[in-house]
């Protein structure tokens, strides 16, 4: 097991250094710069400008110094945010961010796995059809639609639940998790049912019935373990995902997350904040797709063996 | 399979769930209730800012949240946009006015207690100017002698710069030239001072990135200071008691908040979390119009829309061309349906009534002129058109405006017209490279003076973007209008500059722009004006007043 976990981080390596190179040159092949605005920069300014934040080196002087100062953990100022490093705005916005990923997968697991398993115990009646129609629908519905409707309905229509903000107000956490969590609910709900499916028609969970438990049991102590196996699978880049993929709802909701600020610095061309970012999160997305193979291979009595086998 | 287990699950859930909406209910106290009984102003303000150093950061938050925290030496009547006192309680010229001296108000003090003195206003405009700090306003200062030479490095010594504190309360500024607006630029922040000690406990003078800005750093000399800064959720400045004029300041705090989605804000508006919106959803416009006492207020902003024409590149490059394009739109009718008549037709560059300023019209909507003119140009009827692209930058209302330009041409003038967005970045880089036929463009003035608009178009001008260059019209802008005897004098100039501007038509104007602000019914003292210009000191919260019906 160690010797798999110790592989897959060395593997990592490569794959973040990818990243931060790839990124690092792409950004300034993008037309425009930083400092380019509606209103022309005096050029001597611009000049200034570049002096300050070393873009007046030349290019592989400027990535040697990006790298070295990254080796510190140092992901450099600003551009956009002057007074502000990177490393504080992402640390600013991360809680925040987590959190919300968090709620949304909370929401996704409870309501998808009881979609999903009510739907696999019996499959094409009307409790497999319902839940998975919506399921569906919730895979389609992008969180532009889902979020305002939201908001109209249980915020100003019938005035239950704050429309915005982030913490301010007690219950204003409700409707941004509910949006950020629906699409995840619906995968989850499909791979649920998929997963209980298979496993409900395996040997074990006949011998468990022959045996005489009762059908709860056979499902949640028997069922459940094999059947969840791809959900697992999924949950590392799905928590991923809804940290890198928050922007929308964080700017309906106006919440003040890491979201923003990785789309906007695009725009931006703040060179910085974008690496940060993107060098931050490819770094979160290999961690958790790490945590998740090895969850599933704790699972999955197979793999484990395997791995007993071998370390 | 056990129904009863599922559903016994699903009903705890269920309680949960509804537990969990019930206890958010009744979400208590609005910020606006409890803002008007506790004097806290709660402002939507657009964006999250760049930060607050005013020598530093540009853009209209930024603006919002520095001129509440600090003071120039002359601040603008938010009726009238003419100066009056700020730091310095007064100002006299010498004879050909290209000597002001200012009088600070011995009052005056730094939210540290100490005196905001003569000499900070010489070290902040050193910083302000100096090469290296890099501060994309550094321009507003040209006016004051070798200022511009200095910031270009040509002049070393900044004590060659025309600024000099002859004692603590006595500042004296050598101009270049008489400059009639120049007092109105001590309003603005890159000309503010900011506390010398503060800046160099964090670095250098002429750092970008010090703290020096933050909550508890932080040492200003406006109305307000710094009580918290929660990045992208709010800031929060309180009543500044070492102020001059504290007594009369009505608010005893404001909170601005970064509402970067307009749609978002206006419901924060209705649901009373804000007292003021910095934008309304233009599809909300007409719902608001509809509504008696509205908190819905639209005003003229000093700000024209246009369409920039690159005059090298034909077929534009022939000014019967462009005048005709110019003078087949329908700017009534597009001010009227894409617009929800939130914005006033332009015929000109200046926006009109620009401090008692009017611009020349040169034309009206004229379809038959406008194929006449086509027609000499060599495409009569459209025939023989060498085809014609429109470049703005990703936008919807910028999108709604080309297409609706692109069937007025098409129907009036029977040309084909293409229309191209490009990202933000990627359009800058070709309208600085010239590389189009017809951009769009917008232009928002920074002090409220024609010859804001108008030195845009002077030779190799770095806003002019057009190819546009003419002698006489660099003549009238720089040399003649600065010189003349009386106001009058100087706003004939102008208008015989902009004539000929507009003759020669390298730009295309569209429409004057407006601002649109929600603002609750307790709010009073937030005056409208050219430069959607607020001073908080003039502003009051009014209890017991309450959205219209329409609304709750």
């Amino acid at each position: 097991m160690l010797r798999f976990i110790l592989s897959r981080l060395l593997q990592a390596i490569p794959v973040i250094f990818i990243v931060i190179t790839a990124t690092f040159f792409l950004v300034r092949a993008a037309p425009g710069g930083p400092f380019d605005d509606e209103k022309v920069v005096l050029p001597e300014v611009k000049r200034a400008l570049e002096a300050q934040y070393k873009l007046d080196l030349p290019l592989h002087e400027q990535y040697i110094a990006y790298l070295t100062d990254l080796a510190q953990g140092d992901l450099g100022p600003s551009f956009k945010y002057p007074g502000r490093s990177v490393n504080e705005i992402l640390f600013s916005g991360l809680p925040v961010t987590a959190e919300l990923g968090f709620y949304a997968l909370i929401i996704a697991l409870i309501i998808g796995v009881l979609a999903g398993v009510s739907a696999a115990l019996k499959p094409n009646t009307r409790q497999d059809y319902i839940p998975m129609t919506l399921a569906m629908i919730g895979i389609c519905m992008p969180s532009f639609l889902l979020g305002p409707l939201l908001v109209l309905v249980f915020g100003i229509y019938l005035e239950w639940l704050p429309i915005s903000g982030w913490g301010a107000i007690p219950g204003d956490k409700i409707l941004p998790s509910i949006t950020l969590g629906a699409a995840y609910a619906a995968y989850i709900a499909r791979l649920s049912r998929a997963g209980m499916l298979e496993v409900l028609s395996q040997d074990y969970i006949r011998t468990a019935r022959a045996k005489g438990l009762p059908e709860w049991k056979v499902v949640t102590k028997h069922g459940l373990r094999g059947g969840l196996i791809p959900v697992i699978a999924f949950l590392g880049p799905a928590f991923a995902g809804l940290l890198a993929g928050s922007f929308v709802v964080e700017t309906i909701f106006q919440i003040p997350g890491l979201g923003r600020f990785y789309v906007q610095a695009a725009f931006n061309r703040d060179y910085t904040m974008i690496l940060g970012t993107t060098v931050f999160l490819s770094t979160l997305i290999v961690l958790f797709n790490l945590l998740s193979d090895v969850t599933a291979a704790w699972l999955n009595p197979r793999l484990r063996a395997q791995f007993k086998g071998t370390a | 399979m056990k129904q009863s287990q599922y559903g016994h699950l699903l009903t705890v859930l269920l309680t949960l769930i509804i537990s969990a909406l019930l206890s958010a209910c009744g979400t208590g106290e609005s910020n606006v209730t409890q803002g008007n009984r506790e004097g806290i102003l709660h402002y939507g303000n657009g964006a999250e800012p760049q930060g607050l150093d005013p020598h530093v950061v540009t853009g209209v938050p930024e603006n919002h949240l520095i001129r509440a925290l600090f003071e120039g030496l002359a601040v603008k009547n938010p009726i009238t946009l003419e100066p009056e006192p700020g730091v310095a309680e007064r100002w006299t010229f010498n004879d050909d006015r290209s000597v002001i001296t200012f009088y600070l108000n011995p009052n005056a003090k730094w939210s540290n207690g100490e005196q905001v003195t003569a000499d900070d206003f010489v070290w902040s405009w050193n910083r302000a100017l100096h090469p290296e700090t890099g501060n994309l306003y550094a321009y507003m200062l040209y006016p004051v002698k070798n200022a511009e030479a200095y910031a270009k490095g040509e002049v070393s010594e900044f004590s060659e710069v025309g600024v000099k504190a002859l004692d603590e309360t006595t500042l004296r500024v050598t101009l270049n030239a008489p400059t009639p607006y120049f007092i109105q630029l001590m309003d603005h922040y890159s000309t503010f001072a900011v506390h010398p000690e503060t800046l160099l406990k964090f670095g250098k003078m002429t750092d970008r990135f010090t703290p020096w800005t933050r909550v508890g750093n932080i040492v200003s000399n406006g109305a307000f200071v710094l009580e918290d800064w929660a990045l992208n959720r709010h800031i929060k400045m309180i009543k500044n008691q070492e102020y001059w004029d504290k007594d009369n300041v009505s608010l005893n705090g404001v909170v601005f908040y970064p509402t970067e989605n307009e749609v978002s804000e206006e419901r924060m508006f209705r649901v009373e979390q804000l007292h003021r919106t910095e934008g309304v959803p233009l599809d909300k416009v007409p719902v608001y119009r509809a509504i008696p006492e509205s908190p819905y207020m639209q005003d003229p902003y000093l700000g024209t829309y246009y369409y920039l024409v690159n005059i090298d590149r034909p077929p534009v490059d022939d000014v019967r061309v462009r005048q005709a394009l110019s003078m087949s739109l329908d700017r009534e009718q597009l001010a009227r349906t894409v617009m929800q008549e939130v914005v006033i037709p332009a015929y000109s560059i200046t926006p009109p009534g620009t401090l008692g300023y009017q611009p020349p019209k040169l034309f009206d909507f004229d379809p038959e002129k406008a194929r006449q003119l086509l027609a000499e140009a060599g495409y009569p009827n459209g025939e023989g058109w060498p085809g014609l692209d429109i470049i703005y930058n990703t936008n919807e209302a910028h999108r709604k405006i080309a297409v609706a330009v692109q069937q007025m041409w098409k129907k009036y003038l029977n040309v084909d017209i293409t229309i191209s967005n490009q990202e933000w970045k990627v359009y800058l880089n070709a309208v600085s490279q010239r590389d189009f036929q017809v951009a769009r463009r917008g232009w928002i003035g920074d002090y409220v003076d024609p010859n804001n608009f108008l030195d845009l178009f002077i030779t190799d001008g770095g806003n002019n973007n057009t190819g546009f260059a003419n002698d006489y019209y660099d003549e009238m802008i720089l040399q003649l209008a600065p010189r003349a005897p009386t106001e009058e004098e100087r706003f004939a100039i102008f208008h015989e500059a902009e004539t000929l501007l507009m003759q020669q038509m390298p730009i295309i104007p569209i429409y004057t722009y407006a601002t649109r602000h929600l603002v609750h019914p307790s709010v009073e003292g937030m005056y409208p004006n050219l430069m959607d210009s607020l001073n908080l000191k003039y502003v009051k919260l009014v209890p017991g007043r309450k959205l219209p019906e329409e609304l709750q």
